[in-house]
C-alpha cells in the first residue's frame, strides 16, 4: 500500500495567499510515500513545504514557476504502475482528454497526471487514466470559473489503485473515490 | 589558633595589610596585572580561608566542650563554652559570605543548647534565672545570641508575655552597631521568633498580646536592619565602594526577609497594611536615602505583599516614587509593578471592577509621567519600557479602551520626538510596544483606529519599519483577517511602507536576495487578503493599491503586480455575472471595461523592470476575461501587446516555446473574434511556429497550430482543410528535420515526430474532419514502420512504445463497435 500525493497550481503568492487551513491540518509529514505535483507552486517556500511533508518529491514546470529547472514532463514506476506527469500548458487544447491521451500514450504510462485547468478530473479510459488534481488553493483560472480547492491521494496496490478527491466545497471537505485495475502488466 | 583579640593587639599593622592587599586589588582592575600582585590577591583570598577555618575550628572546639557539658547538666560550663564559641561572631576579618557559614555552624549549636535550656527550665533554674545568668556573659554579642535563643524558651513557656520579650530583646540588639555582626544577629533574632509571634489564632495570642504587638516588633528590627545595611555603604575607604556594594548586595536578603515575615502574618489585614504597615516601611525607605536599599526594598515590597494590597494603595506606593533618590532605577521598579499587577488582571475576570475602581490607570499614568519628568536624562529606552508595561497592563485590565491605548501611544511618541531615529535597545523595545496591541486584538481594524500608531512607525528606522511591517502582516495572515475598506487599505499600506519602496533614497543596506524574495512574496500574499464583497469598494481597493505599489520601483514590481492583476480579474468575473444579471446601467464605475483599462495601465508598467514573459502571460490572462465578457476590442489589444513582447523581447528558445504554446492555447479558446481578427492572430501565430529555432520545435507548434482550426463547440470553427494544411507543413518539417539528421548525425533520426503526427492525423480523423483520409493515416502508419525498420535507423525505445501504444489505440478503436468501429475499420495495422 502505497500513498501517492497528487498535487499542483497552488499559485502561491500569485494568486492565493496560502493553502487552506482544514487541508494543511491533513497534510502531515511521515504518511506519504511519493509527492507528485504538476507544478505552478510557484515558489520556493511552498516547496520547502511540500518537500518537507515527504522527501520523494516530484515536479514538472508550471508557466509560472520560479524555479526554471523543472522538466516539462516526469515518468515515474510505483509498484506495478507507470505515471506520467505534466503540467499541462503545453497540451493543446487545454484540457481536452483525448490529446491528454496523446500525450499519455507518448509517455506511455497507465496513469497521467496533469494540471493547468485547476478542475478535478478523474478519466478512465481504453489505455489508461487521466487524472487532474485541480488546484490545491482553488486559485483563480481563466480556463475554470468557481475553483474549489482540491488534492488527490492515490492508494497503489499491487494491480489496483484508489482514487481519493478531497474537494473544499463551502468550509467543508469532501472525500471521493474512484477505485481503477490493471489487467495486466501491459495495460489498465 | 588566631585570638580573637589579635586586632585588639596590633590594629595598625592587620589594616595596614588589609589596605596594602586591596590597593592592589582595586588597581588591578585598571591595569594589567602583574603575577606578583596577583599573588598577593589570591594572598589575601587565602588568609580569609585561612581565618574562616581558624575560626570554624575554635567554634567547633569550644562547642565539644559544651556538649560535655550539656550531657553533664553543667549549666554554668554550658553558659562559658556556649559564650567562647561565640566569640567566634565578633571577628571583623571575614566578608559576608565566609561570616555566613560560621554564622550557620553557630546557630545549628545553639538549637541543642536551646533544647537544653528548655529541660533545664522544668529540672532546675527556672527560665527567669537563666535569663538573668546569661547576661554575665563577657563580651556583649555572645550575651545577646545567647539572651535571644534563652528569650525563644522564655516565650515558649509562656511565663510572661511574649510582646514584652519580643519587645526587650529587639531593643537589646542594640547594643550591636557594627553592620555584619549586627544583622547577622538580628537575622537570628528573627529566625528564633518567627513562630513566636502573637499572630491572630497563634497561641500566643492574648489579651496583653496582639497583632500589632508582632507587627511592630518585626517593623522595629527590619528598621534597625536597614540602619545597619545603609550604614555599611559609608563604612571604608571610597576606593573599595565597588566591592562594599557588593558585599551589601549579598546581605540583602536578610533584611528583606522581615519583609516576608510581614507578609506571612495573617492577622494584617487591609487596613492594618495600608495603615500602619506600608507606611511604617516606605517612612524607612524614603529616609534611608540610600540608593541599593530603596532599590531592592521597592521591588521586595511589591514582590512579596498581595496584589490586591498593591491596588488598593496604589496611591501610596506611587507617592513614596519621586521621593527616592534619582539614580534609583525606578523605571525597573514600576515596571515590575504594572507587569504584577497585568498578571493579576489576566489571573481572573472578576477583579478587573476593583482596577477601574481605585482608577488604577490613571494613577500609574501619572506616576510614569513624573518619574520621566523628574529624569530629563533617562534614555529613550527606559521611557519606552516603561510605557511597554503600560499598555500591557491596559491591554489586560481595559482592553475596551482604546483611548487609553492611543494615549499612551501619544505619550510615547512625545517623548521620542525630536531624538531623531531610534536605535539599539530602544527599538527592540518599540516593535514590542507596537506589537502589543496586534497580538491581543486579533483584528488589525483596531489597530489602524489608534491615531498615534503610525506616528510612533515614522519614529523607526528603516529596518526597524521592516521588522515591525512583518509583524503587521503575519498577525493579519494568522488572524485571517480580510482588510475591506480601501481606507483602511491605504492607512495599512502606509504603516507597512519600509516593505513597498526604498525610504532612504541613499539607503545602501543591500538585503540578501532570498530575504528580498521573501519579503516582497509576503506583501504579495497580504494582497490576497484585500477582500470587500461590493464591487465598487473592492474596485477602490485595487486602486489603492495599485497607488501604493507603483512607487515601489522595478525591484518589487514583479512581486506586486501579479497579485493585484489576479485581484481584479477576480472582480472582474464578479462584476460580469453580476452585469448579466442585473439589467440597470447605474452609474457603477467597476465595470468590466474600466477594470480591464486598468489592467492594461497596471501590466504595461512592468515594461520599465522589464519582465517580458511575465507581462506576455498577464496579457493573456487579460485577454480570455475579456473574451469571457465578450470585449473583442479588449481582448485584441491585450493579444497584440502579447505578440508585440514575444516578437521583440522574448529571444530565449525554451522561453519562446512555452511562451507560443501559452499562446496557441489561448488563441484556441477565444471565441469572441471576428473572422479578420482571427484570421491576423492565427496566421502571426503559426508563422511564429515556423519560426521557431530547432525544427522539432518547430513541427510540434505547428502541428499544434492545427487545433486553432477546429474546436469543439457547435458555433466554433471547424476548418478541416485548414487543419490539414497544417499537419501537412509539420510534415514536410519533420521530413527536413530527419534529412538534417542524415546529413549531420549519418544516421536517420528519431521517427518521433512522425508518431505524434499521426496521433494528431487520428484525433482529427476521429473528430470527423473528412479531409483525414484513410489513405493518408496508413500511409502515415507504413512511414512510420519503414523508418523503424530500416537500417540506418538510430534504436528509439521511447518511439517504439509510442508507437506500439498508438496501434494498440487503433485497436481498441476497432474493438468498440458501433460507428467508431466502422470509421477505423479500413486501418491496416
Amino acid at each position: 500500500m502505497v500513498l501517492v500525493l497528487a498535487i499542483g497550481d497552488l499559485h502561491i503568492p500569485h494568486r492565493a495567499a496560502d493553502l487552506p487551513a482544514k487541508f494543511k491540518s491533513m497534510l502531515v509529514p511521515g504518511k506519504i510515500q511519493h509527492i507528485i505535483c504538476t507544478g505552478n507552486l510557484c515558489i520556493k517556500e511552498v516547496h520547502d513545504y511540500l518537500k518537507s511533508l515527504c522527501p520523494s518529491l516530484h515536479i514538472t514546470r508550471g508557466e509560472y514557476d520560479e524555479d526554471s529547472r523543472y522538466p516539462e514532463t516526469k515518468t515515474i514506476t510505483i509498484g506495478q504502475f507507470k505515471l506520467g506527469l505534466c503540467h499541462g500548458h503545453q497540451v493543446v487544447p487545454w484540457g481536452d482528454l483525448d490529446s491528454l491521451a496523446m500525450l499519455q500514450r507518448q509517455l506511455d504510462v497507465d496513469i497521467l497526471v496533469t494540471g493547468h485547468t485547476h478542475q478535478f478530473k478523474a478519466y478512465k479510459h481504453e489505455a489508461g487514466v487521466v487524472i487532474n488534481p485541480g488546484s490545491a488553493t482553488g486559485a483563480y483560472s481563466s480556463v475554470t470559473y468557481d475553483v474549489n480547492p482540491s488534492f488527490v491521494l492515490m492508494d497503489i496496490d499491487a494491480l489496483r489503485v484508489v482514487v481519493y478527491v478531497y474537494e473544499l466545497i463551502d468550509g467543508e471537505v469532501k472525500v471521493d473515490k474512484i477505485d481503477f485495475k490493471k489487467t495486466s502488466t501491459a495495460t489498465i | 589558633m588566631l585570638s580573637p583579640n589579635l586586632k585588639a593587639d596590633f590594629p595598625k599593622l592587620n589594616s595596614e595589610i588589609e589596605d596594602f592587599n586591596l590597593q592592589h586589588i582595586h588597581r588591578s582592575t585598571h591595569t594589567n596585572t602583574d603575577r606578583s600582585i596577583r599573588n598577593m590577591i589570591s594572598d589575601a583570598v587565602e588568609d580569609e580561608e585561612k581565618w574562616l577555618t581558624a575560626g570554624i575550628a575554635g567554634l567547633q572546639q569550644n562547642a565539644f566542650y559544651m556538649h560535655r557539658a550539656l550531657d553533664s547538666n553543667n549549666v554554668k560550663d554550658a553558659l562559658k563554652y556556649s559564650a567562647q564559641m561565640l566569640s567566634e561572631l565578633r571577628t571583623s576579618r571575614l566578608s559576608p559570605h565566609k561570616y555566613y557559614e560560621l554564622y550557620m555552624r553557630a546557630f545549628d549549636e545553639l538549637r541543642k543548647l536551646e533544647i537544653f535550656f528548655k529541660e533545664e527550665s522544668r529540672r532546675s533554674c527556672s527560665i527567669i534565672e537563666l535569663y538573668e545568668l546569661v547576661q554575665h556573659a563577657g563580651n556583649i554579642l555572645p550575651r545577646l545570641y545567647l539572651l535571644c535563643t534563652v528569650g525563644s524558651v522564655y516565650i515558649k513557656s509562656k511565663e510572661a508575655p511574649a510582646k514584652d520579650i519580643l519587645k526587650d530583646l529587639v531593643e537589646m540588639c542594640r547594643g550591636i552597631q557594627h553592620p555584619l555582626r549586627g544583622l547577622f544577629l538580628r537575622s537570628y533574632l528573627s529566625q528564633v521568633s518567627r513562630d513566636k509571634l502573637p499572630d491572630i489564632g497563634s497561641e500566643y495570642e492574648g489579651d496583653e498580646n496582639t497583632v500589632m504587638d508582632a507587627v511592630e516588633f518585626v517593623l522595629q528590627n527590619f528598621t534597625e536592619m536597614n540602619k545597619l545595611w545603609v550604614r555599611m555603604q559609608h563604612q571604608g575607604p571610597a576606593r573599595e565602594k565597588e566591592k562594599r556594594e557588593k558585599e551589601r548586595n549579598e546581605l540583602r536578603d536578610l533584611v528583606g526577609k522581615n519583609l516576608h515575615v510581614l507578609s506571612q502574618i495573617e492577622g494584617i489585614d487591609l487596613e492594618m497594611y495600608r495603615d500602619v504597615v506600608l507606611p511604617r516601611i516606605l517612612e524607612q525607605v524614603v529616609n534611608c536615602k540610600d540608593e541599593l536599599a530603596q532599590y531592592y526594598l521597592m521591588d521586595c515590597i511589591i514582590q512579596v505583599f498581595p496584589d490586591e494590597y498593591h491596588l488598593q494603595t496604589l496611591e501610596t506606593l506611587l507617592g513614596a516614587c519621586p521621593q527616592l533618590q534619582p539614580s534609583v532605577d525606578i523605571k525597573t521598579v514600576l515596571s515590575g509593578l504594572m507587569d504584577r499587577l497585568s498578571n493579576y488582571a489576566a489571573s481572573s475576570v472578576e477583579v478587573l471592577p476593583e482596577f477601574v475602581q481605585v482608577e488604577a490607570f490613571a494613577k500609574l499614568n501619572s506616576a510614569i509621567g513624573q518619574v520621566i519628568e523628574a529624569q530629563p536624562d533617562m534614555p529613550v529606552f527606559g521611557a519606552v519600557t516603561l510605557y511597554s508595561s503600560l499598555l500591557t497592563f491596559t491591554l489586560h485590565v481595559h482592553p475596551d479602551r482604546l483611548d487609553y491605548v492611543d494615549q499612551i501611544l501619544g505619550a510615547c511618541v512625545s517623548k521620542i520626538s525630536g531624538k531623531g531615529k531610534l536605535e539599539g535597545k530602544a527599538t527592540k523595545q518599540i516593535v514590542a510596544l507596537l506589537s502589543a496591541p496586534l497580538e491581543k486584538y486579533s483584528d488589525i481594524d483596531i489597530a489602524l483606529k489608534l491615531s498615534n500608531y503610525p506616528l510612533v512607525m515614522e519614529y523607526l528606522d528603516d529596518s526597524t519599519n521592516k521588522v515591525m511591517s512583518n509583524v503587521i502582516i503575519q498577525s493579519i495572515m494568522k488572524n485571517k483577517t480580510h482588510i475591506s475598506t480601501a481606507d483602511k487599505v491605504g492607512a495599512l499600506f502606509e504603516l507597512i511602507k519600509g516593505l513597498i519602496k526604498d525610504l532612504d533614497s541613499d539607503s545602501n543596506d543591500e538585503m540578501d536576495e532570498d530575504d528580498f524574495k521573501e519579503e516582497q512574496n509576503f506583501v504579495a500574499r497580504l494582497i490576497q487578503m484585500l477582500y470587500n464583497d461590493n464591487p465598487e469598494e473592492m474596485l477602490k481597493i485595487i486602486c489603492t493599491v495599485k497607488k501604493h505599489i507603483m512607487t515601489g520601483g522595478p525591484k518589487r514590481l514583479p512581486f506586486t503586480i501579479p497579485p493585484l492583476i489576479y485581484n481584479a480579474l477576480k472582480l472582474v468575473r464578479r462584476v460580469q455575472s453580476q452585469e448579466e444579471n442585473a439589467s440597470e446601467e447605474a452609474t457603477a464605475s467597476a465595470t468590466p471595461k474600466k477594470i480591464f483599462q486598468i489592467l492594461n495601465q497596471t501590466i504595461e508598467v512592468l515594461s520599465t523592470v522589464p519582465v517580458p514573459e511575465l507581462a506576455l502571460r498577464l496579457y493573456l490572462e487579460c485577454a480570455e476575461a475579456a473574451n469571457d465578457c465578450d470585449l473583442e476590442p479588449v481582448a485584441y489589444e491585450f493579444f497584440t501587446q502579447a505578440y508585440i513582447l514575444y516578437e521583440e523581447e522574448i529571444s530565449d528558445s525554451k522561453a519562446q516555446v512555452t511562451a507560443l504554446y501559452l499562446i496557441i492555447g489561448t488563441l484556441q479558446r477565444m471565441h469572441t473574434f471576428g473572422v479578420e481578427n482571427r484570421d491576423t492572430l492565427t496566421h502571426k501565430a503559426t508563422g511564429y511556429s515556423a519560426k521557431l529555432l530547432k525544427k522539432p520545435d518547430q513541427c510540434r507548434a505547428v502541428y499544434a497550430c492545427s487545433h486553432l482550426f477546429w474546436a469543439e463547440d457547435q458555433e466554433g470553427i471547424k476548418d478541416g482543410e485548414r487543419v490539414l494544411l497544417c499537419l501537412k507543413r509539420a510534415l514536410r518539417i519533420a521530413n527536413a528535420a530527419q534529412q538534417m539528421a542524415n546529413v549531420t548525425k549519418g544516421s536517420s533520426g528519431s521517427v518521433i515526430l512522425f508518431i505524434e503526427i499521426l496521433n494528431k492525423y487520428l484525433y482529427f480523423f476521429e473528430k470527423g474532419n473528412t479531409q483525414i483520409t484513410v489513405a493518408s493515416i496508413q500511409g502515415l502508419i507504413e512511414l512510420v514502420t519503414n523508418e523503424m525498420q530500416s537500417d540506418s535507423a538510430t534504436s528509439d525505445p521511447a518511439a517504439d512504445a509510442f508507437f506500439s501504444s498508438t496501434i494498440r489505440y487503433i485497436q481498441s478503436q476497432k474493438a468498440k463497435g458501433g460507428a467508431t468501429a466502422e470509421k477505423f475499420e479500413p486501418i491496416k495495422v
